[in-house]
């Protein structure tokens, strides 16, 4: 996808393909309600960055997405499958085609980094051994690990290196759609950055659709094409990043206006 | 769908490669017997992509695979009919493509078992040292808490009694009960042909009191009591939590370990006894029912001719069987290291250790006491 130009929003949106359509979805745990009615569309070919203060269920929503997470009600379609009611042959479809990566990565603690990297490919796919350990490889190089953690194990990585893994993990299937959870937290401003990078180059490279909860006001202005807010348990507002500043709530003036969103804005438009 | 497909030709210009359809993920294998068969010829080759409908990172590996190779070969490659797409993600892969293959994982061998050998050897008595460290640490801060009963953790103590001795009181009865009607009636059995059922008393008091009792209550709170006390104290490790109370000047062996291993200290006597009692009750019972031996008979020859030393032997056992269960499960737990893969293995070695410990330790006080002649 090339993507039609920006300039008339309601044309593009119509040409545009959701990947993802969220239609009135409502998460309860015992009487807090997380999400009531909650609408969301993801496009294709975009990267999305959802925002909201703690507790606001970012998390909740990407494992309703992705199945996780039985929610009370509402819709969840992804690449026009049901994910809650559809059959067990679409939904191992869709499986293979995105990718999760968690936020404490999630990686497999008996296997090594290649190994986790392997294990969808020699679950999914028929590859002679040498080109999986090929491709293996070489989605450990994309993501910037050196190969001398092939044979590492998780706990033998620090917490970025661990990042990385479960990412190349995430991209084994080279799928359409990635869910990336937190992915630069408590990683340091240097390596969040090269990280925010390696997000962007992949997904024009791939051609991927990424959908990334994050608190990172610098993720969010490098990277993001639009950004969905999670507040008063919906999508608050949603729209490119330049729009935030102008919307009339207090607690997205106050995210996308205190000076780390300045920062954030100013480094942004540097780069 | 379309399947991947490969052909190739030597044209005047040299080596012509014709990729067609989709070179994704799930579908390269398809070309990779004739990948594997293509060799070089010429000076120059072409890869014409004109005819592929989709590229991801795999068919892009193959094709810049392909590139290197060739170009190994002394070949002029040139790549035509790719989109700018493509030649951007082929960019990157090439970009990205491991230079030197990844280090294999070191071959197996009789050096290497050799060297596992000595690493697990020098690793025991490491580990031996720094348990009767422990040992040592444990037993200087319980003698402190002893002296200075006010550093105890009166209700940490209690909470850990309760679990470790209450809550197991009717596993081990019915334990003992059960021990107590199989020796009557195994005992029964044989003594029968010889007209000796009465020494079924003996059988049954001796071997109960002196040895089963108490090591198969050590058994059962170390596979009970053990294990709780390596994962509990275990995840707190993982959790950095026994880091954050050192940080707080708390010391762990005082608040997590005394209350632990003083508890097992008192309450494994206790249920030593009750196992004692139930087997007793279970062996009288039997013999009752199976050998005529009336209870008040059991009683008059428990009374007359079983020594109350073979009931000292067994409560002399006890509170070092105790020790051994409770410096080896913390000991374990503050082994945990990181993951919680680590946990689980410890907790693991804590039982099987403990029970060897406590069976081990059972044969050294039987030669000990057969020495003494009690």
């Amino acid at each position: 996808m090339d993507g039609a130009p920006d300039t008339q929003p309601t044309r593009a949106d119509a040409q545009r393909e959701a990947v993802i359509r969220v239609r009135g979805l409502t998460n309860r745990f015992g009487p807090q309600v997380v999400h009531e009615n909650l609408d969301l569309d993801v496009w294709r070919g975009e990267v999305l960055g959802v925002v909201g203060g703690s507790g606001t269920g970012k998390s909740v929503l990407l494992r309703s997405i992705v199945g996780l997470n039985k929610p009370a009600a509402g819709s969840i379609e992804v690449l026009g499958v049901d994910v809650l009611h559809g059959s067990d042959a679409d939904r191992r479809r869709i499986e293979k085609s995105w990718g999760v990566a968690f936020q404490y990565g999630a990686l497999f603690s008996s296997l090594t980094v290649l190994q986790n990297v392997m294990a969808p490919m020699r679950e999914h796919l028929k590859l002679s051994k040498g080109l999986m350990r090929a491709l293996g490889e070489l989605k450990i190089s994309l993501v910037g690990l050196p190969l001398s953690s092939c044979n590492k194990f998780p706990s033998e990585l620090s917490g970025g290196m661990r990042k990385r893994a479960a990412l190349a993990r995430a991209l084994a299937l080279d799928p359409e759609i990635v869910f990336l959870d937190e992915p630069t937290a408590g990683l340091d401003p240097i390596g969040a950055a090269a990280y925010d990078d390696l997000i962007g180059e992949l997904q024009r490279a791939l051609g991927l659709t990424v959908f990334m909860v994050t608190h990172d006001l610098d993720s969010l202005y490098a990277i993001c094409d639009r950004v969905a807010v999670l507040a008063e348990k919906r999508v608050l507002v949603e729209g490119p990043i330049e729009k935030m500043a102008t919307v009339d709530h207090p607690w997205v003036q106050e995210y996308f206006t205190g000076p780390r969103a300045r920062a954030a804005s100013n480094k942004g438009r540097g780069s | 769908m379309t399947r991947p497909s490969l052909t190739s030709e030597l044209t005047a210009g040299g080596l012509l490669v014709r990729f067609a359809g989709e070179l994704l993920t799930r579908s390269i294998s398809s070309i990779e017997g004739a990948l594997a068969g293509l060799r070089p010829a010429g000076d120059e080759a072409l890869l014409d992509l004109s005819e592929v409908e989709a590229l991801d990172t795999s068919g892009a590996w193959v094709v810049a695979d392909l590139r290197r190779r060739l170009e190994g070969e002394g070949m002029k490659v040139q790549i035509t009919g790719i989109t700018p797409t493509q030649a951007a993600l082929l960019e990157t892969v090439t970009r990205n493509m491991p230079k030197e293959l990844a280090p294999e994982a070191p071959p197996g061998g009789f050096v290497v078992w050799l060297e596992r050998l000595g690493e697990r050897v020098v690793g025991a008595w490491k580990d031996t040292l720094s348990i009767l460290g422990f040992l040592g640490l444990t037993l200087h801060r319980l003698l402190q808490g002893i002296i200075m009963p006010w550093r105890l953790r009166g209700a940490s103590l209690f909470t850990q009694m309760e679990e470790t001795g209450y809550q197991a009181v009717p596993i081990v009865a019915l334990m003992g009960f059960l021990i107590g009607v199989v020796l009557a009636f195994q005992g029964a059995t044989q003594l029968q042909q010889f007209g000796a059922e009465v020494f079924v008393v003996e059988l049954i008091s001796i071997s109960m009191l002196r040895e089963l009792g108490i090591l198969l209550t050590a058994i059962i709170v170390a596979g009970r009591s053990g294990s709780a006390f390596t994962a509990s104290i275990g995840s707190m490790k993982v959790q950095e939590e026994i880091d954050a109370m050192r940080t707080l000047a708390l010391d762990p062996i005082e608040v997590l370990v005394v209350p632990r291993v003083l508890a097992l200290l008192i309450v494994l006597p206790v249920l030593g006894f009750i196992a004692d009692l139930a087997g007793l009750i279970g062996g009288a019972l039997m013999s009752w029912i199976d050998l005529g031996v009336s209870p008040g008979m059991f009683m008059t020859r428990l009374y007359e001719n079983t020594d109350v030393w073979h009931f000292a032997v067994g409560m002399i056992k006890a509170p070092f069987f105790a020790l051994a269960i409770g410096i080896i499960a913390c000991w374990q737990a503050m082994q945990v290291q990181g993951s919680s893969e680590s946990l689980g293995r410890r907790t693991t070695a804590s039982v099987v250790q403990s029970i060897f410990t406590v069976i081990a330790l059972d044969a050294l006080f039987s030669i000990f006491f057969s020495e003494v002649g009690v």
